[in-house]
């Protein structure tokens, strides 16, 4: 009787946990939306944090998209050549890029460089009491530290993204010309004929969300750490591993809403 | 008979079942300088940092200049604890900026000088504490324990704060630099004519940086006196505390 109450203590608690931390997370976000709106701004932090989410995030982010359109095109080559679709490729290529991989895989990416990064500094600063001494000096650390890195996800990711997608079209496109053996002006041809704006445009939407996914868990991971070097290492972990499933899982239900009209 | 500079009464704090401050009841005199001490973990930084508004309290009250800070509008406690100057045990200093940035910090914040003239009063400042400007331009991480201290101090007085707090300022330091330390508080606190607390367990440097002093002991203020008086009070506790004694009425919680 007694290991069952445990078992059910056991389960509450945690559900009561994961319900605390949701809400936790709610009106964090709640507030660092409010910070970005209101003034003061940081010209200065809003710089800092675009070079690091967006311009030291291209190296990743390109190698990335470039092998991605690479394999695709390697792949459906070798299914759709089983039923004479080759001219297919070329589309194929380009929508799941756009459309999907970009965005998905360049916010994998990120969450893994800048957000991990996020989290370890303002990590480091919650515990070295930084954060307090912000406070202590007529500055508010949520408007200081994280409005700015919320503000340069939403602008660098969509950026990236539209880097990502010519690379990784370009990635495709050098794959079938130089190693398949297609055309290269009918495979760019097919390639544009069926893509419309709003296959690039979603992805950029997905993209926008995903930075301020990638931003709000770095910094909300980064903000609640505690107890010293150990904290700073389990708030790095889990702002990527949360970022990540969020962004896999926002992207479902973003496709759904973007796409079944 | 004036109103204190900043007065406490029960003051209560709790975190989970874990009760750290259990009506804690304080007067700090305008222009005194108070210290503070208790063991480790005895709820003195959890009572800086409810004044300041890191922490906020369960319940109690306290006032600044009078005025209850935590039933007040935010906008005038916040006014109210802008004259807060806080020097962190650690020092605290941002790391991603450069010395004269973070002594200028404050100044730049509440936009009390144009960005190209804080530099200079930042030197400024770093001289008031005995710091070359050779420092200004070196990153925080370049600089020794001490003088990483002598930095959050000129940051902690360069807005000129009516109140100060000291969290442990000689911690971690040598004697003869702790001793230094201490007679940059006493000289700063002076100049200003600050109100100031500091929390130590550093006795030397009780005596040398407060007017009055305060016992922490199991969430309340169990005693009160003189800075002088510490090491020479008949009060147990204290006695056993100051003089280091492992028996005593004081019983360390080895584990909590």
């Amino acid at each position: 009787m007694n290991a069952v109450l445990n078992l059910i203590a056991h389960i509450g608690a945690a559900v009561l946990n994961a319900l605390g931390l949701v809400g936790e997370l709610a009106i964090f976000a709640g507030t660092g939306i409010f910070a970005m709106i209101r003034p003061p701004y940081y010209p200065r932090m809003i710089g800092r944090a675009l070079m690091e989410v967006g311009y030291f995030s291209l190296p990743v982010v390109s190698l990335t998209a470039l092998f991605t359109g690479m394999v695709l095109a390697l792949q459906s080559y070798t299914g759709f050549s089983r039923f004479n679709a080759e001219s297919a490729i070329a589309s194929v290529v380009i929508l799941s890029v756009t459309r999907e991989l970009g965005p998905v895989l360049a916010g994998l990416m990120v969450s893994g460089r800048a957000g991990a990064a996020m989290a370890a500094e303002l990590g480091t600063m919650r515990v070295t009491d930084q954060i307090d001494a912000l406070s202590t000096l007529s500055t508010e650390p949520m408007q200081y530290l994280v409005a700015p890195r919320l503000i340069a996800g939403i602008i660098a990711m969509p950026l990236l993204v539209a880097i990502a997608d010519i690379l990784g079209v370009m990635g495709g496109f050098l794959v079938a010309w130089l190693k398949l053996g297609f055309n290269p002006h009918t495979y760019l041809v097919n390639s544009f004929t069926n893509l419309r704006t709003d296959d690039v445009v979603s992805g950029l939407i997905k993209a926008a969300v995903f930075g301020f996914i990638i931003a709000l868990m770095g910094c909300f991971n980064g903000y609640r750490s505690k107890g010293g070097a150990q904290g700073v290492g389990a708030a790095t972990t889990s702002a990527v591993v949360s970022a990540s499933i969020l962004i896999l899982a926002v992207d479902y239900i973003l496709t759904q809403l973007l796409f079944t009209k | 008979m004036s109103i204190p500079k900043i007065r406490v009464r029960n003051l209560k704090k709790y975190f989970g079942t874990k009760k750290v401050l259990d009506g804690v009841d304080l007067d700090v005199a305008q222009g005194t300088g108070l210290v503070v001490i208790g063991g480790s973990g005895s709820g003195k930084s959890v009572l800086i940092k409810s004044i300041l508004g890191l922490v906020t309290p369960d319940s109690g009250v306290i006032e600044i200049d009078g005025v209850d800070v935590l039933k007040a509008p935010r906008a005038q406690a916040r006014a109210l604890r802008e004259q807060i100057g806080m020097l962190f045990q650690n020092g605290a200093l941002f790391d991603s900026l450069p010395v004269w940035e973070n002594v200028a910090f404050g100044l730049l914040a509440e936009k009390k000088i144009a960005r190209r003239f804080a530099r200079a009063k930042a030197i400024e400042v770093l001289a008031q504490v005995g710091l070359a400007d050779n420092v200004a331009d070196l990153s925080p991480s370049e600089l020794s324990g001490g003088m990483q201290k002598r930095v959050a101090l000129a940051r902690a007085i360069a807005s000129e704060p009516a109140i100060m707090f000291f969290d442990e300022p000689t911690t971690g330091l040598d004697p003869i630099m702790g001793a230094v330390i201490d007679e940059l508080i006493v000289d700063c606190v002076k100049r200003l004519g600050s109100t100031s607390i500091a929390i130590t367990h550093d006795m030397a440097s009780a005596v040398r940086i407060g007017d009055a002093a305060a016992m922490l002991y199991d969430g309340k203020i169990t005693w009160t006196g003189p800075a002088a008086e510490l090491l020479t009070t008949t009060n147990p506790l204290v006695d056993q505390f100051t003089h280091g004694r492992s028996e005593g009425p004081i019983k360390m919680a080895l584990r909590r």
